[in-house]
């Protein structure tokens, strides 16, 4: 079954807020995997196609280093475990990132095949078939590539089971620190578990990839134990060596316009949670005419599913143009297939209704030099449901110096506390995706052994993509341009 | 349209294009087809004595490059092992009902001259154009005495060649094997027997795969394999070289050669010709793709030739003869130097990396500003040997070689100052 041509109809679409608007066979089918794996043949036909790159323009667009030609080689050869081993070795969550990442503006933006006949390498799928691959055999036999080394002694706490944290967790046990997780929630995961559209991690994947990470042993992991409320920063400092934080992005911005305490208004993120979690998707409640406000992927997200989930009109709604939008091409083409109404340059007014919404009214924009303004000129949509998709922010822990809205870390991850070091969506540094967050973990769990172990070499091998130039030419040039 | 019609030793086809002995040609059936999709000849499938032969099954092997799936076919099959009395009637009607196309008889039997003269005997009356003697065969047959065997010892080439010229009216093709360490000794042989022409090549003795969970050579008979015989176009460049060394040399240049070996476009098939083919044949690229392919063949090569002012084969046959010369004929005055076309580049790296790791660090890296930035390559010309290396692993065919202009005279090793024994 293909994500695009599910048929959604007949549906009921009567107006008001109900579950149940598809017919019942539906709901086990309606977030099916949105591409579908590639086979053998395909995959190995598909790994022919690359170049094998010299300084790949693809490594050096993967904000998380995978040494993609490499990888893609040995799937070609037939070594698949080879290409997994190396795609989790720079990154393991190199199976959620096969399905996650916008590809579109990394590694494949980035393929020279793109530029040389229109149609990059499609790494990501080449990345999917590697560590699906990887991931069942672990499954079926428990054995696996990653080992711990024998405990160091050395205790560190990781706030956060999000992809930063279990990355941060996974790389420190492997160099041999006993390790404990403390997240606020009743699962692991972050974002991948509550908040990633459901069909891109179908069939339950973020629940199988966080027990793979969690097999490599010596991290405990205690849940329901949110930092701020049952644990401080300077207890944690005391009882353990270091402190990794990867508490992402806890809060949402409001919109600031009247009516946003109206029911049937709600915070987008709260919704996709609602539909990651529920046993009965027939029970989300869903409205006939549903308007989303926002311009990025988890505008996108929601639109989606509300549409698949029986939605007569989506709209989503963005002060901006189509190219200032946050979601990508791809995304917006998701967007598009499923029917979703895009309409921009217009920002919300007033949010009106009596107990629950029942219209939105929106102001027309323009831009008077480089600033968005208002025009004056309004319109109403009808509404019963209104989610807001405008950007989530850090809720802040106590005694940390802040770079603007996110913690303030150095180029090492470090905190302004001694000891504690912070990475993923809670930091400024790169974007907010699930592959940056897994490389920050990687490189802070990094620099707490180097802090700890002061010249000692990690206790692994770390590959390098040119190993015959010491890996060096992957560096950021000097000024002047010669490497 | 340029004129594809073609004689060699006196068979007359239509276009230069003959299917080889083998399955394609084995029966009735497949060279009707053949010659509905417009081959102009084909070599029958090896006759033998009977009783026939029998066949293992299980009988192909191929080497796979990158996706593309028989850059190289391996087989362990023998000579027809359908009754003789079958296949002289087939050429009889096949030849019959299309007297314009080619039609050989290729003949493999034991060497002694009796065997010769009896088969000889029951081929003439099926009104066939010509015989081909398989001395190639190298796998199955030689062990009986029969095909490389033969082929690989000048006397008896020479010996069977004149046996058949004198028990037959049909001009003779000599196949010979690449299963031998100069190829200018048989075909010596063949001329001195008076063969009215030479066939090559026939199959390269190989093991093409073992299969490393029967460890076994494929194809795999029941977990066992055997030496088989490689074709394909993997084989075209030894194909090529040997067809250079009969025609430029001077014992035998001038003798008709069909060329074959890996044959798959008019392209291949051209470059034969231009080596002194006179008519070619394919099997490889027609059990790979069906006779089909003959369409792209004959209005390939005739497009090409229209384009080029070639008004039949002649006009461009064996003129590449004179330009094959030995090393020491090679001015080492002459210089080619890489240049990039910076607009069609993609930045892969692989010139750079290729020159770098393994030849002359001639190509040098321009980083961007930033990580995401293109690195850019520049050729160092100084450095250049022009080994062409760059140009041949550059994805996208933006490098190409330029002559210079250097005004030094002709030097061939034969007179270079390094050169203890040059003649001064
Ligand atoms: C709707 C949506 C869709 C997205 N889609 C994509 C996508 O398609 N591709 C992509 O690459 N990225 C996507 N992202 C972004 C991606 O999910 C994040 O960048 C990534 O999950 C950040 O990882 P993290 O570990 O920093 O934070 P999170 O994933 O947010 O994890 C933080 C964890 O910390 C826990 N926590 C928070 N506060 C505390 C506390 N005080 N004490 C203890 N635990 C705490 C949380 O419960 C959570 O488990 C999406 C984000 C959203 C919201
Ligand atoms: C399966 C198979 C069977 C063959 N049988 C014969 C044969 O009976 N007699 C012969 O002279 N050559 C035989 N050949 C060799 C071909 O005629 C030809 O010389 C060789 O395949 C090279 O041409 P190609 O590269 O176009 O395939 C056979 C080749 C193949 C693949
Ligand atoms: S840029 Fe594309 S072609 Fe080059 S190595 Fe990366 S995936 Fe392969």
């Amino acid at each position: 079954m293909s994500h695009a041509n599910l048929g959604l109809t007949p549906r009921d679409a009567s107006p008001g807020v109900k579950g149940g608007r598809l017919g019942p066979t539906l709901y086990g089918k309606v977030f099916c995997d949105l591409t579908a794996p590639l086979d053998q043949k395909e995959a190995e036909v598909e790994a022919s196609r690359c170049y094998y790159c010299y300084d790949a323009p693809c490594i050096r667009s993967c904000p998380s280093e995978i040494d993609i030609p490499s990888f893609i080689r040995k799937i070609g050869s037939g070594n698949v475990k080879g290409a997994a081993v190396d795609i989790l070795d720079a990154n393991i969550l190199g199976g959620s990132c096969a399905r996650v990442c916008p590809v579109e503006t990394l590694c494949q933006e980035a393929c020279v095949r793109d530029k040389a006949d229109g149609k990059p390498v499609e790494i990501a799928k080449l990345q999917r078939y590697a560590t699906d691959a990887y991931l069942e055999t672990f499954e079926k036999t428990k054995e696996q590539h990653f080992t711990r080394e024998k405990s160091n002694g050395k205790k560190v706490a990781v706030i956060g089971a999000g992809p930063a944290g279990l990355s941060a967790a996974h790389n420190l046990a492997r160099m041999g620190f006993d390790v404990t997780i403390f997240e606020a929630k009743a699962k692991a995961g972050g974002l991948n578990e509550y908040g990633i559209a459901p069909y891109k991690v179908a069939d339950n994947f973020a629940a199988r990839e966080v027990a793979f990470i969690l097999s490599i042993g010596g991290i405990k992991i205690e849940y329901g134990k949110a930092l701020g409320k049952d644990l401080s920063l300077d207890g944690l400092r005391k009882d353990f060596d270091a402190v990794f934080l990867g508490v992402g992005l806890g809060a949402n911005n409001a919109l600031g316009v009247p009516g946003e305490t109206l029911d049937g208004v709600q915070d987008a993120t709260k919704k996709i949670e609602e539909i990651r979690q529920t046993k009965d998707l027939s029970k989300v409640a869903v409205g006939r005419d549903v308007l989303v406000v926002g311009g990025g992927n988890t505008a996108v997200d929601i639109a989606v599913q509300m549409k698949r989930l029986g939605a007569e009109f989506v709209t989503l709604v963005y002060r901006r143009g189509e190219e200032q939008m946050g979601a990508t091409w791809h995304e917006r083409e998701i967007a598009a297939n499923n029917g979703v109404l895009l309409k921009t340059w217009a920002m919300p007014k007033e949010i009106r209704g009596e107990k629950a919404v029942r219209e939105m009214e929106f102001e027309y924009t323009e831009l008077s030099g480089s600033k968005l303004v208002g025009t004056g000129k309004t319109f109403t949509l009808k509404a019963d449901q209104v989610f807001k998709a405008i950007g989530q922010k850090l809720v802040a822990p106590t005694g940390l110096e802040l770079d603007g809205s996110k913690i303030k870390v150095d180029a090492n991850f470090a905190t302004s506390l001694p000891g504690v070091y912070a990475g993923g969506d809670c930091v400024k540094e790169g974007e907010d995706l699930t592959v940056t967050s897994a490389q920050h973990g990687k490189l802070a769990a990094r620099a707490i052994f180097a802090k700890l172990f002061p010249g000692k070499a990690l206790p692994y091998f770390v590959p390098s993509p040119n190993p015959q130039d010491d890996g060096r030419s992957l560096a950021v040039p000097a000024p002047g341009g010669k490497i | 349209m340029a004129d594809l019609s073609c004689t060699i030793a006196g068979v007359k086809s239509p276009n230069p294009f003959w299917l080889a002995s083998a399955p394609p040609t084995d029966k009735k059936y497949n060279v009707e087809r053949a010659f509905k999709a417009g081959w102009g000849g084909v070599v029958w499938k090896t006759l033998g004595e009977d009783p026939p032969v029998v066949n293992v099954s299980s009988r192909y092997g191929a080497i796979e490059v990158n996706g593309f799936k028989i850059a190289g076919l391996n087989n362990v099959e023998l000579i027809t092992d359908r009754p003789l009395e079958v296949n002289l009637r087939e050429i009889a009607e096949v030849k019959k009902a299309w007297p314009d196309r080619a039609v050989i008889v290729s003949l493999m039997v034991p060497c002694e001259e009796e065997s010769w003269k009896k088969i000889l005997k029951k081929v003439e009356p099926t009104g066939a154009d010509g015989i081909e003697l398989n001395f190639g065969c190298p796998h199955g047959m030689s062990e009986r005495g029969m095909g490389s065997a033969v082929g690989q010892v000048p006397e008896y080439v020479e010996m069977v060649t004149r046996w058949c010229k004198a028990n037959t009216r049909m001009p003779v093709f000599v196949k010979l094997t690449p299963n031998i360490s100069d190829v200018r000794m048989p075909a010596r042989a063949a001329k001195r027997g008076g063969a009215d022409a030479v066939s090559l090549i026939n199959t390269i003795n190989s093991i093409v795969t073992i299969d490393l969970d029967q460890m076994a050579p494929t194809p795999t008979v029941g977990g066992k394999g055997t030496h088989g015989g490689y074709c394909g176009p993997a084989v075209k460049p030894i194909a090529l070289n040997m067809v250079a060394e009969i025609a430029r040399d001077p014992e035998t240049h001038g003798l008709p050669i069909s060329g074959i070996g890996g044959i798959s476009t008019w392209r291949d098939a051209a470059e034969f010709i231009s080596l002194g083919s006179g008519s070619v044949q394919v099997c490889t690229a027609a059990m790979h793709y069906g006779f089909k392919i003959v369409q792209d063949l004959n209005d390939g090569l005739s497009n090409w030739m229209d384009e080029k002012g070639y008004k039949k084969l002649s006009d461009f046959m064996g003129r590449a003869i004179p330009n094959v010369k030995n090393w020491n004929e090679l001015d080492l005055n002459f210089k080619t130097i890489a240049n990039i076309n910076q607009d069609q580049c993609v930045n892969c790296g692989l010139c750079y990396v290729a020159c770098e790791d393994t030849s002359h660090q001639s190509i040098k890296k321009i980083a961007g500003l930033t990580r995401r930035d293109p690195i850019r390559y520049e050729v160092i010309e100084e450095e250049c040997v022009g080994c062409n290396l760059c140009a041949l692993v550059c994805p996208v065919n933006c490098i190409t070689m330029v002559d210079q202009k250097r005004d030094l005279p002709y030097l061939p090793w034969t007179k270079h100052p390094n050169n203890p024994m040059a003649a001064r």
